[in-house]
């Protein structure tokens, strides 16, 4: 008999059953439950799960609005709309060079063209080794002390495209005894 | 009295290398024994001086930076003794009194809201306490809210979120609302880059700005306090829990404030990184936990704010204000500044000025003031060419209105605003023309995509500015980038989009012959525009 094959690409889905089966993982879950039923906690709640696995994986923001009853285009749009939050792993070290207005008078731009030639990536990129993730930042506050670059927390100031280089590469060379 | 050594250890500081500072004075004392106290402050607004570094013997005060940490031994050894006859650079030595009326940058400044910052331990509520800390909330707790409101009115302080409302006025309209709960909001979103007035007070006096909110919230009538601050600023948020902490623990937070029958609580919201945040309605949307987009007004929110329950907005300045405002008079206040307004404002001094850092001038100040005399003029010691204010909603003053005086209105008749606070100083090797699409850069990027005249209008005029940055533009892109401004200052919802073209409008009205230069002769008169399409406008 002539099998039709339907045109609908969601037919030819091949289902593999619930993808959160599974529970949530028990860390995730103790961040979940501290903010069920609170109505204004999902920025917050993403807040908190960033800083555990460093950014938000796809699984973790589906477990997010199935426990807390968010809809699931409401969370992705939080996790769009504002910029602390990303979607795919950084690296190990998150540099950020402020593109504030004082940085910019004092040519922070020519530190990111340095950084970004010197590791090959380019803004929003991660190195292959996962060491570097590039990134810019608007202002840090910082701004007497023009241009100011920013490693995970730390902050660097009176930058030079140079310098900026230099401090990367003694974290380079930290990492070395590890690997 | 043993001796003190303070150190400057604030965002500022921090980037300057100064927990560095704090381990080799550490160092030093263990080596040497000596009787101190270590203090570590916030910061005293010399950031260009930082690491900063006080020691205070009894009655003697001497002020260093930069003090990196090799300097340390040095300056300590002028204390201490042991020098072995080396002398310290005397450019090290900022100043000798305790009160710091030798050193310019600070005997020109009237320190009102910051007036403690780099003085105290901002984790320490004794030392707030010792310093006059919640006796204006005692003071107030004794007066009916009525007075209290009157006695804001009276001061004449005026939002330093930069719109200028009367504060007191929006108390009052709170307080009238019949629906209950009420809410106050402190606005820390300080979002325009160049800006850090915010941060500084925070991370140096947090207690001041919960003495603020808590007479607020007497005279409002509100219950509830959140504190909106921004993501980029960690040092900060750590301050304000652990005044928090200690408010709730001295009795001036939770349930009956010190047998008043005020009950209040505090609730620190982290900002996520969104510029728009820092406008009113798009702010209470993210407390809210949704999309920080802004909203229709009327209704204000002090008639219908978090989830529609009367709300009052303040920016941190305008409550760090309060506290002096009661413990001295609202007369005081109002006689520090101009007709119109009263008190002084704290401002960033950035850019291309030798002594960089945070400045606080009653109003009515002139402009001169502030960049010549605090801030020393240029650093390449090039003239002046413009003073940006108000970060991408701002405009630029030319320098031959350097003698404008610090006021809501006037600064508004120049075309710029008065803004949060950000003063960006540029001499003439900035080109007006690239700073201009340096701000559209950040504006188009900021617009939260709500209203298409912002969303697109932005974007085509950054497009434009681009190619007239890259020698491409036409007469006829100079008379479309006017008419975006109009469209996209007229057509947007919030302060975003309606001030995005200020600084194209200002750097059109000042210096329309650079941008003509750019668009007739394809030349860039200060030589920063690449004129070649496809390339970086800085030149590296």
């Amino acid at each position: 008999m002539h099998r039709r094959v339907s045109a609908n690409p969601i037919r030819r889905f091949n289902y593999q059953g619930d993808p959160l089966a599974e529970p949530a993982p028990a860390d995730l879950m103790e961040i979940l439950d501290r903010y069920r039923g609170q109505r204004d906690a999902l920025i917050t709640v993403l807040e908190e799960i960033q800083a555990r696995y460093s950014f938000l994986p796809a699984k973790h923001l589906q477990y997010a609005s199935r426990e807390l009853g968010f809809p699931l285009a409401q969370v992705y749009g939080i996790s769009t709309f504002y910029n602390v939050f990303k979607l795919t792993a950084p690296g190990r070290y998150q540099v950020r060079v402020c593109k504030g207005t004082a940085c910019h008078v004092n040519r922070s731009s020519a530190m990111l063209d340095h950084l970004s030639e010197k590791l090959g990536i380019h803004e929003e990129e991660t190195t292959a080794d996962g060491l570097f993730t590039l990134q810019t930042v608007a202002c840090m506050g910082a701004c007497s002390l023009a241009p100011v670059m920013v490693i995970n927390d730390q902050t660097y100031g009176r930058m030079t495209p140079d310098l900026s280089w230099e401090i990367l590469s003694e974290l380079v060379a930290s990492e070395r005894p590890r690997v | 009295m043993s001796t003190v050594i303070r150190i400057g250890t604030s965002t500022c500081g921090q980037a300057a290398g100064a927990e560095s500072v704090v381990g080799a004075v550490n160092a030093y004392v263990d080596r040497r024994q000596v009787p101190v106290t270590i203090q570590r402050t916030g910061c005293l607004g010399a950031c260009h001086n930082e690491p900063l570094v006080e020691v205070t013997d009894n009655d003697v005060a001497v002020l260093y930076g930069p003090v990196s940490p090799e300097r340390v031994s040095l300056v300590l050894d002028r204390h201490f003794g042991g020098g072995g006859g080396r002398w310290v650079d005397p450019s090290w030595i900022l100043s000798r009194r305790p009160d710091h009326d030798d050193f310019p940058f600070l005997a020109r400044q009237t320190k009102v809201t910051t007036r403690l910052c780099g003085v105290i331990d901002p984790m320490s509520l004794d030392d707030y306490l010792a310093n006059g800390g919640y006796m204006a909330l005692r003071d107030a707790l004794r007066m009916p809210p009525e007075k209290v409101i009157a006695a804001v009115r009276d001061s004449r302080l005026r939002g330093r979120g930069g719109a200028g409302f009367s504060t007191g006025t929006k108390w009052e309209i709170t307080r009238r609302q019949p629906a209950s709960p009420k809410f106050l909001i402190c606005n820390a979103d300080e979002g325009d880059p160049g800006a850090f007035m915010n941060r500084t007070m925070i991370e140096g006096d947090p207690h001041r700005v919960l003495e603020g909110m808590l007479i607020a919230a007497w005279a409002i009538g509100a219950s509830k306090g959140y504190l909106y601050v921004r993501a980029e600023y960690p040092l900060a948020v750590k301050a304000l829990r652990n005044a928090i902490r200690q408010a709730a623990e001295y009795g001036v937070s939770g349930k009956n404030i010190l047998g008043s029958g005020l009950d209040f609580e505090f609730v620190i919201k982290e900002g996520a990184g969104a510029f728009v945040c820092g406008e009113e309605t798009a702010l209470m949307h993210s407390i809210e936990g949704q999309r920080g987009t802004p909203s229709m007004r009327p209704p204000y929110p002090s008639v219908a704010g978090l989830w529609g329950y009367p709300t009052n907005i303040n920016n941190v300045e305008s409550f760090a204000s309060i506290p002096s405002i009661l413990l001295n008079g609202p007369a005081w206040f109002a006689a520090l500044g101009t007709e119109q307004s009263g008190g002084t404002k704290a401002f960033a001094l950035t850019g291309a000025v030798r002594a960089s850092g945070l400045v606080e001038v009653p109003l009515g100040t002139p402009l001169r003031t502030l960049v010549e005399e605090i801030g020393g003029g240029c650093k390449s010691d090039r003239p002046v060419k413009a003073v940006q204010l108000g970060g991408p909603s701002g405009g630029c003053v030319p320098a031959e209105l350097l003698d404008t005086r610090i006021d809501y209105e006037d600064l508004r008749r120049t075309g710029a605003i008065m803004g949060s606070g950000g003063m960006v100083v540029v001499d003439d090797t900035t080109c007006m023309v690239d700073f201009a699409r340096y701000f559209l850069t950040f504006t188009q990027d900021e617009s939260c995509g709500k209203c298409v005249p912002c969303r697109v209008g932005t974007r085509k005029m950054l497009g434009i500015l681009t190619k007239i940055c890259h020698g491409q533009g036409t007469h006829q892109d100079l008379e479309r980038l006017t008419r975006l401004c109009e469209t996209v200052r007229t057509g947007s919802l919030c302060g975003l989009g309606t001030t995005a073209p200020n600084p194209v409008l200002t750097t059109m009205r000042y210096f329309e012959r650079e941008y003509v230069a750019h668009v007739d002769a394809g030349l860039c008169p200060a030589g920063i525009c690449s004129m070649r399409p496809g390339t970086s406008t800085r030149a590296a």
